[in-house]
């Protein structure tokens, strides 16, 4: 783009001023007109493309889908788009063209085969693997519990005295080992 | 059990390991459904003189080049003087595929920068560009004697991927019947 000169600016400046200033004067109900009339003459038909165009990504700004995004290719895709369905095209003959064209990489729902195998069932197996290493661990810990050496009874008043403070063997405890 | 603690950093390499990876793939390359099938047909107008036409059928029997460019686009400046190479050497035809363009333009583009094509045709409304699946220019399609897409290059072309991917390429195309 050339940048544009002062002479291009000002009369910009001077329109939008000049605006400004009916703004201000004018009577409110200037403004009440009717209900802004539709863009589009078959809103079905946009509700439908627009429906598509969410499904499908934008190639040049990836993270957009085409109906979000204002590349020009996005523009050009959902003309296509809506064309198409206007001809009486089905959703899927639609996304089939797109993708003949662009691969799967259009779709935001990848299609379940042999590449995406991985993509489709990693989390399942993921999920899976981590909960049998937590059985695993959980067994484990088990038995290490249940096969833990046992304290006899002097051993067990020993230790309580030792942790008490007082010497050994004057009170031995009452409290039987828990098994 | 005693390198236990070495887990978490043979896990922290492995993630490392995949990450790196990932930094060296270009997001931008999307693979084309295209390659090794038939080019899409079209027949367009040349750019030197609008009652002409060519099409992909008038290449049959020719390994050619197909370059979608346009003048508004900036990275086909860094591509055209290795596109100039390529049409001094006289490698194979190039065809180029005016995108989303203005015949004054790009008429005016070519006449400033010079012109590499065999010949162009104009895509003013970028439907060839669609059926040929572009998302970006410039992008480059090498075409075999049958009229199949044998490669496709995302990008401005480098005089690497000229030496490395597309010469190879075309003495294989050529010599195969």
């Amino acid at each position: 783009m050339r940048a544009s000169s002062f002479r291009h600016l000002l009369p910009s400046a001077v329109s939008a001023a000049l605006f400004t200033l009916i703004l201000a004067v004018a009577p409110p109900q200037a403004f009440a007109a009717d209900e802004a009339a539709p863009l589009v003459t078959d809103p079905q038909l946009e509700e439908r493309v627009m429906d598509l165009s969410h499904k499908l990504r934008c190639l040049v700004c990836q993270n957009q889908s085409i109906a979000e995004s204002n590349a020009p290719l996005a523009l050009d895709l959902r003309n296509q788009v809506r064309e198409q369905l206007a001809a009486g095209k089905s959703e899927e003959a639609v996304v089939d063209y797109l993708v003949a064209r662009y691969g799967d990489f259009v779709l935001y729902l990848p299609p379940f085969k042999g590449t995406t195998l991985l993509l489709w069932l990693g989390p399942a197996l993921l999920l899976v693997a981590g909960a049998g290493w937590l059985g695993w661990r959980l067994r484990r810990r088990a038995e290490e519990v249940r096969s833990a050496p046992h304290l006899t009874r002097d051993e067990r008043a020993r230790a309580r005295a030792l942790l008490d403070g007082t010497s050994p063997g004057t009170s031995p405890s009452s409290e039987e080992p828990r098994s | 059990m005693k390198a236990k603690f070495l887990v978490p950093l043979a896990l922290f390499l492995v993630l490392a390991g995949f990450l790196g990876y990932g930094l060296q793939l270009n997001p931008r390359e999307v693979p084309s459904p295209l390659v090794d099938k038939p080019a899409p047909q079209f027949r367009l107008a040349t750019l030197a003189a609008a009652d002409t036409a060519l099409g992909v059928a008038d290449m049959r029997g020719e390994v050619w080049l197909l370059n979608v460019w346009a003048s508004w686009c900036v990275s086909c400046r860094e591509e055209h003087p290795v596109l100039m190479e390529l049409a001094r050497d006289k490698v194979v035809p190039l065809v180029g595929l005016n995108y989303k363009d203005t015949r004054p333009e790009a008429i005016a583009w070519l006449e400033a920068h010079g012109d590499p094509y065999t010949a162009s045709v104009v895509d003013a409304d970028g439907r060839v560009g669609i059926d040929y699946g572009v998302y970006g220019v410039p992008e480059t399609f090498l075409i075999d004697r049958q009229g199949v897409i044998r490669y496709k290059h995302i990008g401005p072309v480098t005089r690497e991927a000229v030496r490395d991917v597309l010469l190879p390429k075309i003495a294989e195309l050529s010599r195969a019947s």
